[in-house]
């Protein structure tokens, strides 16, 4: 293929991932190293360091509008990057280990995963706030969020040893696949650590961006990143993201989010198969 | 944000809804300027290889000049749009990298040293990752 063509081509296919991604919310990067190894047939580390890199910046692209809508806790966020920096180091030094059929099977499973989430997700409870871990005060992770009246709503944070882990398991994922694993990090906040779902979902983009920091300069010096596939990846996913971030108030996101369910778990089983057969 | 941090913040006039919004500010920047970097190269080095053949099925890795900073900085001064991709893709790591940065600063304005400490622990987490070569 020409360079032209495969670029043109590349760069179509990873706006169309960051384009569904933002507007399902379950990021680009989980179909795009799919895509990008099952249909342009890129060896899995190429892919996992461009994807990487788009990673980086969508959600430093999306920060702006998160922030303004005032949800997002800047210590939460800055706390637990502790556990996920060190996380995504351990992650990028596992990538480099690991074959690379090992790699694209645990790929299959996390996209299995994430459908499965996804799936779960389309009914989800705002469950009741917890009564919060008396170190929530002493470590000032506790706050508060505006609602739609203007009114504040304050919260405390709970279990906080075990959302560290939690975040430390995101971030290893994160560098060993080159995804943002934004729903591994909100599910530590929201489901580990009791913080409001607003809260959790818009401090995890925050977080995705200085996680995958972490791994990129491994990634770097390993030589996964290729500035000719890199280019393509992340100007598309970046467009695609910030484009589907405007339409996100008009589309259908429901039916939207079953297609893209049903893409990420076809492309799960594939990556599975393959990783099996070998012939990636 | 509790009543002691609030009243740190009332001090000093800094408050984390104001470190907030200067952080998306920053960020939105750092990926405009890296995308244009990587959008210039990228125009460049389509023009350079037209006509090339392209294959990513096997990994070769990339060359050592493009590996570390240095010898980056020798190829862009030669005016090669590989290497000025590079630069785009090294400033896009810089910008949640200079968010921390920030945070310290800001952290320290606040007077809360428990956070400028978290926050220096991410930082030196981060430099760390992106200094180490083996």
């Amino acid at each position: 293929m020409s360079v032209l063509l495969f670029t043109s081509l590349v760069f179509t296919g990873s706006f169309g991932a960051g384009l569904l991604g933002a507007l399902t919310g379950l990021g680009g990067g989980v179909v795009l190293v799919p895509l990008l190894t099952v249909v342009f047939h890129v060896d899995i580390r190429y892919a996992i360091g461009a994807s990487l890199i788009s990673v980086i910046a969508t959600s430093s692209g999306a920060a702006a509008a998160y922030v303004r809508e005032g949800f997002s806790s800047i210590r939460i966020g800055m706390f637990l990057e502790m556990a996920t920096t060190v996380g995504a180091i351990c992650g990028a030094f596992l990538a480099t280990r690991m074959p690379t059929r090992a790699l694209t099977i645990l790929f299959g499973v996390v996209l299995l995963y994430s459908a499965w989430l996804s799936w779960q997700q389309s009914r989800h409870p705002e469950h009741s706030a917890g009564a919060g871990s008396p170190w929530s005060d002493r470590l000032r992770l506790s706050g508060s969020y505006p609602t739609e009246t203007g009114e504040e709503i304050s919260y405390k944070v709970d279990r906080i040893a075990g959302g560290f882990a939690t975040m430390f398991g995101a971030g290893t994922l994160s560098g060993l696949l080159g995804i943002g694993s934004g729903a591994v990090k909100v599910l530590a906040m929201d489901q580990v650590m009791r913080i409001p779902f607003k809260v959790s979902t818009t401090t995890s983009n925050f977080m995705i961006g200085v996680t995958a920091a972490a791994s990129a300069g491994i990634y770097l010096h390993r030589g996964y990143v290729d500035p000719g596939l890199a280019f393509p990846v992340m100007l598309g996913v970046l467009a695609g993201s910030l484009l589907g971030a405007r339409l996100l108030v008009r589309a259908r996101v429901s039916l939207l989010r079953v297609i893209f369910t049903l893409v990420i778990l076809a492309l799960g089983v594939e990556m599975i198969l393959n990783g099996m057969k070998g012939s990636l | 944000m509790n009543r002691r941090s609030a009243s740190n913040s009332a001090a000093s006039g800094f408050t984390d809804r104001r470190m907030e919004t200067t952080m998306g500010r920053l960020l939105q920047v750092g990926v405009l300027l890296a995308s244009t970097v990587v959008l210039a190269g990228g125009i460049l080095y389509l023009r350079a290889h037209t006509g090339h053949a392209v294959d990513y099925s096997a990994f070769a890795g990339e060359p050592a000049a493009l590996r570390s900073p240095v010898a980056l900085f020798h190829l862009l001064l030669a005016g090669d749009p590989v290497a000025l991709i590079e630069a785009g893709v090294l400033l896009l790591i810089a910008t949640p990298i200079a968010r921390v940065v920030f945070a310290v600063v800001a952290f320290a304005l606040e007077r809360d040293r428990l956070y400028v400490a978290v926050s220096l622990t991410v930082l030196a987490v981060l430099l760390a990752s992106l200094f180490y070569s083996a």
